[in-house]
């Protein structure tokens, strides 16, 4: 379990190794305030949603799901994108309005976050990951904890690196998305050397 | 007609909608490690690209606007089943390499983006064209990056033998780093360096410089 965890932490952190949500992690990273916030979103939702897909998946869709209704031939596994997106889109709505109504101070700094966490790719890349690596319930709730955190690291250390590369002297071609970039590959070759780490 | 020819070279380059717009990059440095799989993708991209843009603009009157993400995500989603399905059946073993990047064209930004930025505000005809031409200048990036990360990787193009490796007793010893992720980052931010090289217009303003002239003429003023 605890092996899982920081796997998806480090070794297959979501946006340095599969490249998942990089749209967002480069539009949001100019400023480390902001980073933070979305960071601490895409935690909410991964973790809520990994495990709430996985089981809607486990339940509803996945072949002979239906056997105790006499229909074991049903497979409704395709329309697993309609109905995870729809579980996303759904709980950033419910997620939005708990956190308005009981946590208003949260709501301030994270609520603008919320909608862009719906089309961000690692969300529903991670819901379609549990789906391929088969990972059981508990196991779904290590891993949506551990990737959202993987992933606002990424975000929050991009943040702080580019709010400090105002001041460099960068070749003009390269500054802002180049540079982005860049840095980024750098960031994933350190993060590909936590792979060969293993805790038991 | 120069008009549409405009707007046919425009994404390929000027407006390119990986390293000017900032979209659909997750994918893009995903399925590059080899020349095939990048392919299929820009394949699919741009058909549901194509489909969706024609979809979205022919109903654009009739979508209430409070829910029309919603309304263009589902069309975007069914799509990409329909393309996913047919991958299954028609390319199996690439469909097997993609993994779950064929799927996660639903939440790639680049649809979306063109949907609402185009589609929702253009007749038929055009938004076809704009997702043609979009999809093209996606996967010329796609191509670019996937043609260098598998010739220097593997010293293959297509799967056939270009540069002979030592392995199989010719002289070229294969970069397995091109293979892994860092990689992919580092050629996509080069290949930005050398489209604004060549297009100087793309260049992004300097943050610093620009506030220090700011911070000169309040100077000035006080």
């Amino acid at each position: 379990m605890i092996d899982l965890f920081l796997r998806s932490i480090f070794a297959d952190n979501l946006i340095l190794s599969f490249f998942l949500g990089v749209c967002t992690f480069l539009a949001v990273s100019r400023r480390v305030d902001t980073a933070v916030g979305l960071g601490v979103a895409v935690i909410f939702i991964q973790t809520i949603t990994i495990p709430l897909n996985g089981l809607i998946y486990s339940n509803f869709l996945i072949e002979g799901a239906w056997a105790w209704l006499g229909l074991p031939d049903i497979d409704l596994s395709y329309l697993k994108l309609i109905a995870f997106i729809g579980v996303i889109a759904a709980m950033v709505q419910v997620l939005e309005m708990f956190l308005d109504r009981y946590m208003p101070a949260l709501h301030r700094a994270v609520g603008i976050y919320l909608p862009l966490v719906t089309v961000n790719c690692a969300i529903l890349g991670g819901s379609l990951f549990m789906v391929e690596r088969q990972y059981g319930f508990s196991e779904s709730i290590i891993f949506g904890l551990g990737g959202g955190i993987g992933w606002a690291l990424a975000i929050m250390a991009l943040a702080a690196i580019r709010q400090r590369l105002a001041y460099a002297d960068i070749p003009d071609g390269l500054r802002g998305l180049g540079i982005a970039f860049i840095i980024t590959g750098l960031m994933s070759m350190s993060f590909t050397v936590f792979g060969t780490l293993h805790f038991r | 007609m120069s008009d549409t020819l405009k707007r046919l070279y425009d994404p390929l380059i000027d407006q390119n909608p990986i390293t000017v717009q900032i979209l659909g990059i997750c994918s893009a440095l995903a399925v590059t490690t080899s020349l095939d799989t990048a392919l299929t993708m820009s394949a699919a991209l741009t058909v549901v690209l194509m489909a969706g843009n024609v979809t979205i603009s022919a109903i654009r009157r009739h979508i209430p606007t409070s829910i029309r993400l919603i309304v263009q995500i589902t069309i975007i989603a069914s799509l990409v089943i329909v393309i996913d399905q047919v991958l299954q059946a028609v390319a199996f073993d690439i469909n097997r390499r993609l993994s779950i990047f064929v799927s996660l064209i639903v939440t790639n930004c680049l649809i979306l983006g063109r949907a609402e930025a185009f589609a929702m505000h253009n007749p038929v005809g055009p938004s076809l064209f704009d997702g043609l031409s979009n999809g093209l200048g996606y996967s010329l990036i796609l191509i670019l990056v996937g043609s260098v990360r598998e010739l220097f990787g593997t010293g293959e193009l297509f799967g056939h033998v270009v540069l002979p490796t030592v392995a199989q007793g010719g002289w070229y010893a294969p970069l397995n780093f091109m293979l892994l992720a860092p990689s992919g980052f580092f050629i996509l931010g080069l290949l930005v360096w050398a489209i604004r090289a060549w297009r100087p217009r793309q260049v992004e303003k300097n943050e610093f410089a620009a506030a220090t002239a700011i911070a000169e003429t309040n100077r000035g003023r006080t």
